[in-house]
């Protein structure tokens, strides 16, 4: 499978996904920590990446949806943004209902 | 030119701001001195009404492309109409801490 195909299957077999410097628990980048720990507030199950251990993601993700920059979330399949997108819906309270009607659907 | 001010000429030019800050945040990070690796960025502009944040953020993205290309690493971005700015109290948020994943890449 390329690596195009796997970041796929990846964002589509997921209700929600974060590709991230680092991991939740130990995050490599203030703006990966940030955006994790608005997904982790919601208190729904999601999904993520370590872009530091896997070089072929760090090199192509950004060209699987025009995004040049880390952290990136989807959402049922959709690129949501990256960091200041995801607090800014975080804020706004619309994060924790994307969240639950992607992990209904996918449910 | 360094590269705030080449940030600030291409944005002005390619969004008509109503307001425009961009901020060298690279001190915040593991990066040497004068790096001008990590930036904010505060872009107010009516241009922005119809478009959604995502759409937003391509657009500078896709401006900035030859500073994300030589050595600009990080980019917060900020974009609001007026309206949302003003509906903001015209702030503009704080940046994160770095955790140090700057170093691999």
């Amino acid at each position: 499978m390329d690596v195009l195909e796997r970041i796929g299957e990846q964002v589509k077999s997921n209700p929600v996904v974060i590709y991230m410097k680092g991991t939740p628990q130990f995050p490599q980048c203030g703006f990966s920590m940030r955006a994790s720990a608005a997904l982790q507030e919601c208190g729904i199950p999601f999904a993520y990446v370590n872009v530091l251990q896997d070089p072929e993601i760090f090199e192509n993700l950004p060209r699987y949806a025009d995004w040049p920059t880390f952290p990136q979330i989807y959402i049922d399949g959709e690129l949501v943004g990256g960091c200041d997108i995801t607090l800014e819906l975080h804020a706004g309270g619309q994060l924790k209902s994307m969240m639950e009607e992607a992990a209904a659907k996918h449910a | 030119m360094n590269r705030k001010a080449r940030i600030e000429e291409a944005l002005k030019d390619a969004f008509d701001p109503m307001h425009l800050e961009v901020v060298d945040e690279s001190h915040m990070h593991s990066v040497p001195a004068g790096a001008e690796s990590h930036f904010k960025v505060l872009l107010v502009s009516e241009s922005f009404a119809d478009k959604t944040l995502v759409a937003r953020h391509r657009l500078l993205n896709r401006t900035l492309s030859p500073e994300l290309e030589g050595g600009l690493h990080a980019l917060a971005l900020h974009t609001w109409t007026p309206e949302e700015w003003f509906a903001k109290g015209g702030k503009v948020p704080e940046s994160p801490p770095c955790q140090g994943g700057s170093k691999a890449g």
